[in-house]
């Protein structure tokens, strides 16, 4: 299912707490970081992993919004659309980003490349409005920019 | 004023262990294993720290109740899950600082008895999250993290525990939930967390901002670290402005420095000369004010008489061009996006607030649906499990008692062109 570097990792932050499914969030995440979300055998995976219900790693895959079920672009974008962003403008970059992906919110481009969410605040707001491709963090956008910033993600 | 918080932020390399300690990190921490730990936690109090996350609770206090609860071990947390809308100081501290967050937690560790301690950060700030694992490296190898800090038998292991995107987790009792690895679901209360926390044990849990104030306590001492502040409000406060300003940006004032100087001189006052018209003070959790508000100090007790509160301090400002029913539904539809839906007054009345913004915002308001809004916000008010949802009502009332005038307008399709609203509806 997973590497033997992903595996260690688990293990690694197993012994970091008291309790082995307190490594349920970082288990989630190193999972996710090799295989880009979380299908069901992943789930299975972690829950004989630390050895927990499925049902509560399920429980906390589905509550956390940065844990990805499906499969997504290669690169994701957060475009954040809270109040300081959007009294910015972040209405009018959704919009184009919509418009020049051609997909709704959640679905990949047909060349694999891109897909996008809307996000609550990032706590990039002395930058509003920001965004995030991957974990790469922008701020101050504008159309120009984020076009410019989507050039280098092939 | 001398900065704080803030003094290294500006240095080359001051995530470097090497020059944050030549500029004096972890001189605190030695200092404070010269005193007993009962003495720090008395430094402490009589220099009237409070909480910065929001509650304002105060730190000596807080961690005396888990210093004196015989169960052990005992767990403290720092709390970097900074996740209300239009706050970014503790990113600030945590990409610049972050070995002053790691000696805060040294001292306070000591102060109460824990030997073990976790940075609680939230998912969105992985960089944030690099830069205070590579700091605890370092620390670790400096000898100030470990079994023997500094050769002095204190022990003392801290590591950086990433959440994976739930505003909720802010709220201490869903933020050990979710360490835990559940659902960051809130606990009820009593028991709190100083007596029954993370695992069950005694848990302190402090903001990232209030661990930085801890090393400038104990250097500079109660006395003089509280001749900065108002009484009830000392030291220094980190205001997050954003919005329709000209410099946007962080801000270390003294607490109880008025808001028409936070707005106008550190600001730059408002976009393109425009006129102010509403201003939350500390994030959408705190009740709105007006332009007539100005001269408000932000502190804890002023803003409270003021009708709102000091929250996370985070300053969003709004000028004319902004419609007050559009702020509202944007904030709202943040809160039930985020309730973690354990309780049915806010997991239901924060979607029926949203949706009656929807229709007003689409052209299809009703008559009555002012009243309908107050209505399921007296139903909430009081009534839920934590306070997610008792924040979620106050953008809606306090919008409404400011600025009833933009909702009339909205209902009656006098506004505005409607097309503007489109895109925030998609």
């Amino acid at each position: 299912m997973v590497s033997a570097e992903t595996k260690e990792k688990i293990r690694r932050a197993v012994r970091m707490y008291p309790d082995a499914s307190a490594a349920l969030l970082p288990a989630l995440r190193f999972v996710q970081e090799e295989i880009g979300h979380l299908p069901d055998e992943a789930i299975k995976f972690i829950a004989v992993e630390l050895n927990i219900a499925e049902s509560e790693v399920f429980g906390s895959a589905s509550f956390y919004t940065m844990i990805q079920r499906r499969p997504g672009g290669k690169h994701l974008i957060q475009i954040c659309h809270n109040l300081s962003c959007s009294l910015l403008g972040a209405e009018t970059l959704v919009t184009h980003l919509r418009q020049r992906l051609g997909v709704r919110e959640g679905e990949v481009t047909d060349d694999g490349r891109f897909s996008y969410i809307r996000v609550e605040c990032i706590g990039g707001c002395d930058g509003a409005p920001a965004m995030l491709v991957n974990s790469d963090y922008y701020d101050n956008l504008s159309i120009e920019k984020m076009d410019d910033i989507m050039t280098q993600y092939q | 004023m001398e900065k704080r918080l803030f003094r290294r932020i500006n240095i080359p390399n001051s995530t470097d262990i090497e020059v944050a300690s030549g500029d004096g990190a972890y001189a605190a921490a030695a200092r404070a294993f010269g005193m007993r730990p009962v003495d720090v936690i008395d430094e402490v109090k009589r220099s009237g720290l409070r909480g910065r996350g929001g509650a304002g609770f105060p730190t000596g206090a807080k961690w005396t109740f888990a210093a004196v609860d015989p169960k052990t071990p005992k767990y403290l947390i720092c709390n970097a899950d900074e996740s209300e809308p239009g706050t970014f100081k503790d990113r600030i501290i945590m990409e610049r600082d972050p070995h002053l967050i790691i000696e805060g937690m040294i001292i306070a560790g000591y102060a109460i008895g824990a030997a073990r301690g976790f940075i609680y950060i939230r998912g969105e700030y992985p960089d944030a999250a690099n830069i205070l694992e590579r700091a605890i490296d370092q620390a670790y190898k400096k000898g100030f993290l470990g079994k023997n800090i500094l050769g002095r038998g204190v022990a003392f292991d801290l590591s950086v525990h990433r959440g994976a995107g739930a505003y909720i987790c802010g709220e201490e009792t869903s933020l050990i939930e979710s360490l835990e690895g559940k659902r960051g679901q809130p606990r009820m209360r009593p028991p709190f967390p100083v007596n029954a926390g993370a695992w069950g044990k005694p848990t302190v849990i402090n903001n990232v901002e209030t661990i930085a104030n801890v090393p400038y306590v104990i250097a500079l001492g109660a006395e003089k670290y509280s001749e900065v502040g108002t009484e009830g409000s000392t030291g220094t406060k980190i205001f997050c402005v954003s919005g329709a300003v000209k410099r946007p940006g962080g801000y270390e004032l003294p607490m109880g420095t008025p808001l028409r100087e936070i707005i106008y001189t550190h600001a730059g006052g408002i976009k393109e000369d425009g006129k102010l018209k509403a201003i939350i003070p500390g994030g959408p959790s705190t009740p709105m004010l007006t332009a007539a508000h100005l001269d408000v100090k932000m502190d804890y007790s002023s803003l409270v008489s003021a009708g709102s509160m000091l929250g996370s301090a985070a300053v969003i400002v709004m000028d004319d061009t902004a419609c007050m029913v559009k702020v509202s539904y944007i904030v709202t539809r943040f809160f039930r996006h985020e309730s973690c839906g354990k309780c049915t007054p806010c997991r239901e009345g924060t979607m029926w607030i949203e949706q009656i913004y929807r229709r007003m915002l689409s052209g299809s308001g009703e008559k009555g649906d002012i009243e309908l809004l107050l209505d399921i916000c007296e139903g909430m008010q009081g009534k839920c499990f934590c306070p997610l949802g008792e924040g979620a009502i106050q953008p809606v009332i306090s919008g409404i008692k400011y600025f009833r005038e933009d909702y009339e307008k909205c209902i009656h399709g006098s506004m505005c062109g409607r097309e503007k609203c489109g895109p925030v509806l998609h």
